[in-house]
Order: C-alpha cells, then sequence, then structure tokens
C-alpha cells in the first residue's frame, strides 16, 4: 500500500440537475501507484471530470456533492478532513490542470502573479523568493523569456503558452499527485504532442503520479500505465495499457479503440459508436451500454453486471464475460 | 490612447452642438420669460430690459449670441439672481455635491456587499429577499418615497428635521453646524440610496454570478486559495471591473443635484434651485444649467472609456 | 457536462411545431416571482377597469356634505377635499396612469424600434444621423427635458382629455433614444452572424431579410424591453403629474392624486389621500418589472440587462 499515492474506493458523487439527481460517478473505484500515469476514458459526460472535481473536492454544495466512498490520499481519506486541510492539500500536494487554458487564468492578473500563489500560500517565502521559483518555473515549462512573461496578462499568450502556464502553477508546490483534465482538447494537434511530451518529461523528473483525463485514445496509448474506461458513471472496463489496447474485452471499449483514426490506414468511414451516452437522470437497472451494444443480451437489458478481474489483469464489467449467465 | 482619446474629444463636438441647438430651441418655444413673469414692471421697463437682454432679436441670432457666449465659458446671466449663471451653480453645487457624494458612497458599499453576498449564497432565503428588496427600490417612485420618510421619521416620529439644510433661526458656528446640516442631510441620503440602491445591487449580483461561475475561479481553488482570497482577489476584482463604466456615469449626478429629492426635502441644492427657475422662467439658469449637465454626461462617458481601458488589461494593450 | 446530455434529452422530446414558444412558456411558468407579478398585474388591471362598476360613487363625483372624511365602511379610503371618494378616484386613476404607460411603451417601442432597425440595417449616412440625435436626446437630462417639454406643449391649450396622449407622446420621445440603440446594436450582431450572411449569399431581397429573418429575432428583445418601460412611463408619468405637468385634474392619475400631500394639513393628517395612490404605482410597477424579467429569463436565459 506504500506504493500507492491515491486510492479511491466505491466513490459515489451525485449532480443535481433539473432533470433530477443524477449519478455522475456511480460505485467507482480504481488506485494510482507512486509515479504511474492512469488514464480515465470515456465519451464527454461519462463522469470523468466528476472524478477528478471529487478528488480535488471541487464540487460546489449547491450543484451536487459525493454520497459514498472514501478518497484515500498518501493514506489519509480526503473526505474526512476538515475544509482548511484539504484546502492545503489543493494546489500543494494535489494539483490540477483543466481543459480551457484561455478561461482557466484570471484575466486581470499577470501571469506572474498567478503563479506565485500558490508559491506564497503554501510555502510561506517571501515574494522575492516566489518571484525567483516563478521565473524558474517558467523556464522549467520551456518557456524563454521568463521576465517578459511574467509581466504579461493571459490575453497576450497563446493557448499552448497559457497550458503551460497552467501546468507551471500546478507544478509550483512539487505535487505528488497532477490531475489533467483534458488537458490538450483545446489545443492544437501540433502544440498537443509538445504539451504531452512536457507532462511526460515533468513526470519523470518529478516521480509524480497523475491522473490524465480524456476522451482522445491517442493521448492515452502515449502517456498511460494504466486505463480505466468509464461509461455513465460506471468503470467498464480498466487494465495497463498495452494489455487494454491488444485485446480490448469490452464492446465499448472495442468500440473506441475502433473509432480511433489510425494514420496510414486508409478507412472508408471511420467506425462510430451508434447513439449517445444515456440520461443520466432516468437509469434503470440494467448494463448502461446496453441501448448502444451490438452484442446485446437479454439480461444486459435487466441487470447490471459487476466488474471482474480477469487473468491478464485486465476487468471488465460485461455479461460476455461472466461465467455464470442465469437470472 | 492619446490619439484615442482626441479622437473621442473630436466626437463630443457634434453631440454638444446639437446639445446645445436643442436646449436652446426648446427653451425659446416655452411661452413667457422672467420679464414678464414679473408684475410689477412698467411697459417702459419691460421693453428697456427687452432690449438689454436681446429679446427683440429674432431667435436664430439669439442663439448665436449665446452660443458665442458659451464657447467662451460664459453660461449667461441669471435674472432672478441677478448673477452670473456660472455663479449660482457654484453657490449651490456644492450643497448638492455633499448629499450625493454621501449617498454615493453609502450606496455602492451596500450594492457591493450584498453582491456579494447574494452570489456566494445564490440559493439562500437571503437571496429571495435581496431580490424583492431590489425590485422594491426599483418601482419607487422618488418623491412619493420622499414623502413617505418625511412622514414617518420627521412628522410622526419627529428624529429628524423635514428639510432645508439648516435649523431656522439658527446661527450654529463650527461643529455645532457641521452637526446640524450632517442631521438635515439624512433623510434626503437616505432616500437617494434607497432609490440608487436596487439597481445598483442587481448589477453587482449578476456581475458576481457571472464571474464565479469563470474557470479561473475553479482554477484558483485549485490552487488551494482561502475562499476569503479566490472571492475578493479573483472574484470581485473581475466584477468591478466593468462597474468602473458605471461609476464614471455617476458624475453628472454627483454635480447636477437630484432636482425631485432637493424639491421634496427643500435642500438648498442646484436641483432645487432649476424647479425655481423654471417656477420663475429663468431661462439663462435654465439653459446654462442644462447645458452644464450635458457637457457633464458627454465628459463622464468619455472619463468611463478611459478609465475602463486603465483598469482592464485587454482593452489597455489594444490601444 | 452531465447536465447538458440530460438537456439534450428533454428537447429532444419536444415536437418540433412551435417547441420554442412553448419552451419559452414552460420556463416562464416555472418562475414563481413573475407569475406573481402576472396575477397581481391583472388584478390591478381588473381594479382599474371594471373595478368603477362596482362602485355607487362613480357617476357622483363632487360630493360637498362628505368633504375630507377619513375611511369608514361607507368610505374604504374615505373622501377628498371635493367628497369624492377616494377608493373609486383610485380606480379611474388607474386606468389612466396605465394607459398612459402603455401608450408610451407602444409609442416608444415602434420609434424606437423602427429607427434602430433602418439604422442597424441600412447603417452609412441615416445611421449617423439616427444615432447623432439619439446621443442628443440622450445627453440632455431626462427630467428637465421631460419639464420643458410639458410646459412647452401645456402652452398648447389642449383640451384635459387629450392631455394624456401629450403625455404619452413626451414619454415616449425621452424613451426612444435608449430602445433604438438596443435594437440597433443586436441588428448589427445579428448581421455578423453565419444566416444573416447566408441570406446575403443566396441573394435575398431587404424586405424578406428584414421581414423573414432580422425581424423574428428582434421580437424577444422587443417584448422585453417593452414590458420594462412600461413600468419607467408610469413611474415618470406620476412624476410630471405630482408637479402639475402631466395629466392635470379634473383627470385623476395616480401621480396627481399625490398632489394633495402638498397641502400641510392632508400631508400629517389624511394619509389615506396620498398614501394608497403610492402604494398602487409602486405595486404595479414592482408587478410588471417582475413579469418583464421572468419574460426575459423565458425568452432568453442568457439575455442579461446591459
Amino acid at each position: 500500500m506504500g506504493n500507492t499515492v491515491l486510492d479511491v474506493k466505491n466513490l459515489l458523487t451525485q449532480y443535481y440537475t433539473n432533470g433530477g439527481v443524477i449519478k455522475a460517478v456511480d460505485d467507482v473505484s480504481f488506485s494510482i501507484p507512486k509515479g504511474q500515469t492512469v488514464c480515465l476514458v470515456g465519451e464527454s459526460g461519462c463522469g470523468k471530470s466528476a472524478v477528478a472535481m471529487s478528488i480535488m473536492g471541487l464540487i460546489d454544495g449547491g450543484s451536487g456533492g459525493i454520497k459514498n466512498g472514501e478518497i484515500l490520499f498518501e493514506g489519509k481519506d480526503l473526505l474526512k478532513l476538515k475544509k482548511h486541510e484539504l484546502r492545503q492539500l489543493r494546489g500543494n500536494d494535489i494539483s490540477m490542470i483543466f481543459q480551457e487554458p484561455m478561461t482557466s487564468l484570471n484575466p486581470v492578473l499577470t501571469i506572474g502573479g498567478q503563479i506565485m500563489e500558490p508559491l506564497m500560500e503554501h510555502e510561506l517565502i517571501s515574494k522575492k523568493e516566489a518571484k525567483k521559483r516563478a521565473l524558474e518555473l517558467i523556464e522549467l515549462v520551456g518557456i524563454g523569456r521568463a521576465e517578459e512573461i511574467f509581466n504579461s496578462y493571459p490575453h497576450q499568450l497563446s493557448g499552448g503558452m497559457l497550458q503551460r502556464i497552467m501546468i507551471a502553477i500546478a507544478l509550483a508546490c512539487s505535487p505528488n499527485l497532477l490531475i489533467a483534465d483534458e488537458p490538450t482538447t483545446a489545443l492544437d494537434v501540433t502544440i498537443q504532442a509538445q504539451i504531452l511530451d512536457l507532462l511526460r518529461s515533468l513526470k519523470e523528473q518529478r516521480d509524480m503520479s497523475m491522473l490524465l483525463i480524456t476522451h482522445d485514445l491517442g493521448v492515452v496509448a502515449e502517456v498511460a500505465d494504466y486505463v480505466i474506461v468509464m461509461y455513465a458513471g460506471k468503470v467498464i472496463e480498466e487494465g495497463p495499457v498495452v494489455e487494454l489496447f491488444k485485446n480490448p474485452k469490452h464492446p465499448y471499449t472495442k468500440g473506441l479503440l475502433k473509432a480511433k483514426p489510425v494514420i496510414n490506414q486508409r478507412q472508408e468511414e471511420l467506425y462510430t459508436i451508434a447513439g449517445q451516452v444515456p440520461n443520466l437522470a432516468t437509469l434503470t437497472p440494467s448494463c448502461y451500454f446496453s441501448e448502444r451494444c451490438e452484442q446485446c443480451m437479454a439480461i444486459c437489458k435487466e441487470q447490471m453486471p459487476k466488474i471482474n478481474d480477469l487473468d491478464n489483469g485486465q476487468r471488465v464489467a460485461c455479461w460476455l464475460y461472466e461465467e455464470v449467465t442465469t437470472v | 490612447m492619446k490619439g484615442y482619446v482626441v479622437k473621442r474629444l473630436f466626437y463630443m463636438i457634434p453631440t454638444l452642438f446639437g446639445a446645445s441647438i436643442l436646449i436652446f430651441f426648446l427653451y425659446s418655444l416655452v411661452p413667457g420669460n422672467f420679464i414678464d413673469a414679473d408684475q410689477n414692471l412698467t411697459a417702459e421697463r419691460k421693453a428697456e430690459l427687452y432690449e438689454l437682454h436681446g429679446y427683440n432679436e429674432p431667435v436664430v441670432i439669439r442663439y448665436f449670441i449665446w452660443l458665442k457666449n458659451l464657447l467662451k465659458g460664459d453660461l449667461g446671466y441669471s435674472l432672478q439672481f441677478q448673477l452670473p449663471v456660472g455663479e449660482v451653480i457654484g453657490n449651490y453645487i456644492w450643497s448638492s455635491f455633499i448629499v450625493a457624494l454621501a449617498s454615493l458612497i453609502l450606496t455602492w458599499f451596500i450594492a457591493i456587499l450584498v453582491g456579494i453576498v447574494s452570489a456566494i449564497r445564490q440559493y439562500s432565503i437571503w437571496d429571495t429577499f435581496i431580490t424583492i428588496i431590489v425590485f422594491a427600490a426599483m418601482a419607487t417612485p422618488s418623491f412619493f418615497l420622499g414623502l413617505v420618510i418625511i412622514k414617518i421619521f420627521a412628522v410622526d416620529l419627529g428624529w429628524l428635521p423635514a428639510g432645508g439644510m439648516i435649523s431656522t433661526g439658527s446661527n450654529f458656528t463650527g461643529w455645532e453646524y457641521v452637526k446640524d446640516v450632517a442631521e438635515h442631510m439624512i433623510l434626503p441620503v437616505l432616500v437617494l440610496t434607497m432609490l440608487g440602491i436596487g439597481g445598483l445591487t442587481r448589477y453587482f449580483r449578476t456581475n458576481m454570478l457571472e464571474v464565479i461561475k469563470q474557470d479561473f475561479m475553479r482554477t484558483a481553488r485549485a490552487k488551494g486559495l482561502k475562499e476569503r482570497v479566490v472571492i475578493f482577489k479573483h472574484g470581485l476584482r473581475n466584477a468591478l471591473l466593468p462597474a468602473i463604466t458605471l461609476f464614471s456615469f455617476e458624475l453628472p449626478a454627483l454635480f447636477g443635484g437630484a432636482i425631485i429629492t432637493e424639491q421634496i426635502f427643500n435642500w438648498p441644492g442646484i436641483g432645487a434651485i432649476y424647479m425655481q427657475a423654471f417656477s420663475v422662467r429663468d431661462y439663462p439658469l435654465l439653459m446654462g444649467f442644462t447645458m452644464f449637465i450635458a457637457v457633464l454626461t458627454v465628459l463622464s462617458n468619455l472619463l468611463a472609456d478611459i478609465l475602463y481601458g486603465i483598469a482592464d488589461p485587454r482593452v489597455r494593450v489594444k490601444k | 457536462m452531465e447536465s447538458s446530455a440530460v438537456t439534450l434529452e428533454k428537447n429532444k422530446k419536444l415536437p418540433r411545431s412551435s417547441s420554442l414558444w412553448r419552451q419559452i412558456a414552460r420556463r416562464f411558468l416555472q418562475n414563481k416571482m413573475s407569475l406573481i407579478g402576472l396575477a397581481f398585474l391583472i388584478f390591478i388591471i381588473l381594479f382599474s377597469f371594471i373595478g368603477p362598476f362596482f362602485s355607487p360613487y362613480v357617476n357622483l363625483g363632487v360630493d360637498p356634505t362628505n368633504i375630507n372624511q377619513s375611511p369608514s365602511a361607507q368610505h374604504w379610503l374615505g373622501t377628498d377635499k371635493l367628497g369624492r371618494d377616494v377608493l373609486t378616484r383610485l380606480m379611474l386613476a388607474g386606468r389612466i396612469s396605465l394607459l398612459v404607460g402603455l401608450g408610451a411603451m407602444v409609442m416608444s417601442v415602434v420609434i424606437g424600434g423602427v429607427l434602430g432597425i433602418i439604422s442597424g440595417f441600412y447603417r452609412g449616412i441615416v445611421d449617423q444621423i439616427i444615432m447623432r440625435i439619439a446621443d442628443v436626446l440622450m445627453t440632455l437630462p431626462g427630467l428637465p427635458l421631460l419639464f420643458i417639454m410639458a410646459a412647452i406643449l401645456s402652452e398648447w391649450k389642449v383640451p384635459t382629455e387629450y392631455r394624456i396622449y401629450i403625455v404619452m407622446l413626451m414619454l415616449s420621445i425621452v424613451g426612444w433614444p435608449g430602445l433604438a440603440r438596443l435594437v440597433r446594436s443586436q441588428i448589427l450582431s445579428l448581421s455578423e452572424r453565419q444566416f444573416m450572411q447566408a441570406t446575403e449569399a443566396l441573394g435575398l431581397r431587404d424586405t424578406r431579410k428584414l421581414f423573414k429573418h432580422l425581424l423574428p429575432n428582434i421580437i424577444p428583445l422587443l417584448i422585453v424591453s417593452g414590458t420594462l418601460s412600461v413600468g419607467g412611463a408610469i413611474l415618470s408619468e406620476s412624476t410630471l403629474s405630482f408637479f402639475g405637468l402631466g395629466v392635470v385634474p379634473p383627470d385623476a392619475s395616480w401621480g396627481n392624486m399625490i398632489t394633495s400631500a402638498n397641502s400641510l394639513l392632508d400631508f400629517q393628517k389624511r394619509p389615506w389621500l396620498w398614501v394608497p395612490p403610492g402604494l398602487a404605482i409602486f405595486l404595479t410597477v414592482i408587478s410588471i418589472n417582475l413579469l418583464g424579467d421572468g419574460l426575459r429569463d423565458a425568452i432568453d436565459p442568457n439575455m442579461r440587462r446591459r
């Protein structure tokens, strides 16, 4: 256990919507070993971001809340911490970067000021020292002209640069866990690769663990050690990246991999999974993917499959792999 | 930036020119004048005064005389006070100003505070309560509010003076005088504050609600900043920014006097003087005052843009 | 993110035709505050227009034997210095105040809407002229402007029964520039949108562009600002009438009823003469604003007051 940075157990997170209460994260468990990158994969609206927000304790009390489970970070249950204790962990031991770098920085404060903020909050250092560290961080994330960048405002930089700044802010206090929520989605393809490289090399350098949330399997293949596939708030399949890519089990995972364009391989038409993510407010006990599944069976409509270990380290929640198929 | 200001100043000219035409011709359409209104004058004296004040000239000529004087900074000569209009305005403007300033400070302070709290407690009863108060403040006719306040606090309870600026027959000096004026100020300031608070509170509430939904607020929290820092440093600063424009728009109100409130409370400010001048048809004073407000309005628009440019880094760089 | 999936699902269930208006109606009906506003407004309208038919004092008018009575079972809100029943006068005044508010709104919306559309659609020199006039009108302080106009128009010696139209006209002269600006900026931003550029590409005639594509997008804005401006017009009318420059006796409006507060004795001892009309203005305007606000939220949840 000493090797595990984050251990999420039976997490249940609800959101209150106009349509009713929805389980955005439904009985999700996973863990992140030290120094590893775990990827959470799924279509938008499947609860990936809700997992991240739950870990960070950033769910607004008016719009939702964590109803059950444990989130153990280095052995401490984050859900049992007092507000200020959790706050002291945020940006210090656990950091997060977001999907939209353009809007994630405060438009009226300088870049430098925003990098210095977590340093001065968590490390009790002087302003001068913080500025020195901020300049180092700007260099670290691969932007030159640190002094100039320090004094500029967010609107003066490009999306890729801003995401680098977000990474600098996240790394400021040398966190043990970095959560990256779709860090490259809003960026140009060429910039995406640069940001991923940067994240990967920084992770190696600092022996950090990373939880990377994405819908892009290309990203997963590039950086993940372990992959968790989510669908409608549930984990439906997980496994080491190589195994999962080579031998996907769940029809949804298969579909996702098929839908991924492969370079140098001309296809007439890209495969798509028919239908869309179901309305989370009106789910009935069933496999939530059954509506869209090409191999749907009678039982899939009636009972939810449990997640089971397969012999090669993969885990899957699908009736196709249940040995006993009695109702 | 400098070029921009010059350009804007240039744009002001046609607007002010148009305003001067409209003001002059509107007032010259109003029937009756100060000389005719005075019953004690003989026919010869009236003719003399007509000649003296140029009323025998055609209206267009009179306009250009007036405009020429305006450009020289001469707002005209008040018939009622027998003083230059500029001087009359100067005499009464400060009593209007202190009331307007006191209520401005009070209004902004309360509105910002309430705006922040309702944004933080978006779903609470408090927020509903504030919304109701805001709507009530925006629906009250100013003169009626003034009357009710006088009835309650001055007539029925007798706590505060009903009107005027100093107690009649008193000749206080020093602190006594200040205290006396302050007592007379309370009710008019209260009324002006109640009238202004609705729109402004609503504005701050909307702005704060908008800002707290922004991504950078999430980032600030993710950094582990204290909630106080998140709200005030990251939230309020962004919500206040567009309000700078609004603040500049208060300029005419600061110096222009509150006609209705001053009238109701018999406060010797520029607004009450306007009403008085209106009833005796003292046109030079009326026109001068209206022109003065028009200039203030145009200047405050310009000021709003400039201040916004200074405060918002996004605009600052572009110019 | 989670909720977007939910709303998408909901939208799907609605029938295609008229779904927009039905959605608006649904959103409006969900808003408790605006329903209260609507209900109260209906009450005031019934009170003013139907109410007098139930009053025994309507045709009685002046009654010298019954002056300055305090509220009683016969006269719920007492009588005034001419012995008229205050409650009945309040109803009759309501007719005029509501009509003036509504009329002024219609005129401002028509003038402001037409000029705003012309300005935004044809641009160029027409736009310049209209907007400069609007600028000038907005530069002048509103109340003095109303006072001057009232003084000029009083001199036309219009019969008192036509006086209310003069008041409407004055209020709309002050009211249209703001509306014209709003409409113009909306037209300008619409013109930037893809669908308008498509009409350009298709080579549609101006009239078709205007009536089929622009107008439907402006109407919600006009409905909302129109509703909210009724409240403002009623407030302005009451102020003018209070100062004797709006609706003048013998016609009663809520504003000129409050004038009785100018007499010290009435002000101090006979609050039933001037408090009820003040409250009537207050409640009417608050209802209109609640209604307008609800309409805005229902029509476009993202539309915000500038």
